[in-house]
């Protein structure tokens, strides 16, 4: 499956290795893993709470790979978002891209990593001291997806 | 026929509900028109939201995009994965 929507844990050295498995043209595989920090917009956060859009969030997240496979020579790629609560330090989202050579692994990484943040329907929520709250998206995370503009 | 509204996040949190069916009148053809009128029955946070957004039949849409019968049409705020 190249894109999982999970409350579970994922085992990053597994995921990796049987991405790459048994197939010898693969000369690069770069990752991007996200974790659950505990301060946010100068607030200390003990849990996040991920909310998604059933079936339009994994249509949204093959849409994002399906691009970057039309874009760059790719063999695999792999995301697997979590949902439900989490706490600081645990892990949301991976994402892992396969090719020959590294430049196309490292950009494509990349691409779906800025996609996922701007079009894939998932909200976090913050429990803090003050009470919980809705995250606000993040200029930076548009401007990111701008400079793929083609 | 009806259509199939879906609010999720801080929309779903502020109006006590995650969906609803409506019967879409003749003159409500577009996700513009429709939200105008969820916002005359009450759901006002549709008309003042911050960059609201909008998806129709699981693709995102904007507020010219065609609303017909039997589709599933869901508002958010914009989207904070990752």
């Amino acid at each position: 499956m190249t894109v999982r929507v999970q409350e579970a844990d994922f085992d990053l050295g597994a995921e990796l290795a049987a991405l790459r498995a048994g197939d010898p043209r693969i000369g690069a595989l770069a990752s991007f893993v996200g974790l659950v920090r505990d301060l946010n917009d100068g607030s200390s956060v003990s849990e996040m709470t991920l909310e998604h859009y059933p079936g339009m969030t994994e249509r949204a997240l093959e849409e994002i790979v399906s691009e970057a496979k039309s874009r760059w020579k790719i063999y695999g790629a792999l995301i697997i978002h979590r949902v439900g609560p989490l706490k600081p330090c645990d892990q949301i989202v991976l994402v892992a891209v396969t090719s020959a050579h590294r430049g196309e692994a490292f950009a494509a990484c990349e691409f779906i990593m800025d996609y996922l943040k701007t079009r894939a329907p998932f909200w976090k929520r913050e429990a803090t001291p003050d009470g919980a709250r809705w995250v606000d998206a993040r200029e930076s995370d548009d401007s990111a997806v701008r400079r793929w503009a083609q | 026929m009806s259509v199939r509204i879906l609010y999720f996040a801080g929309l779903r949190e502020a109006f006590g509900c995650a969906g609803e069916s409506l019967d879409l009148p003749a003159n409500v053809a577009s996700v513009a028109a429709l939200r105008d009128l969820l916002v005359g029955q009450g759901r006002d946070l549709l008309a003042t939201a911050k960059n609201l957004r909008c998806a129709v039949n699981q693709e995102m849409a904007g507020s010219d995009a065609v609303v017909k019968d039997g589709d599933e049409v869901a508002f958010f705020p914009p989207v904070t994965g990752g």
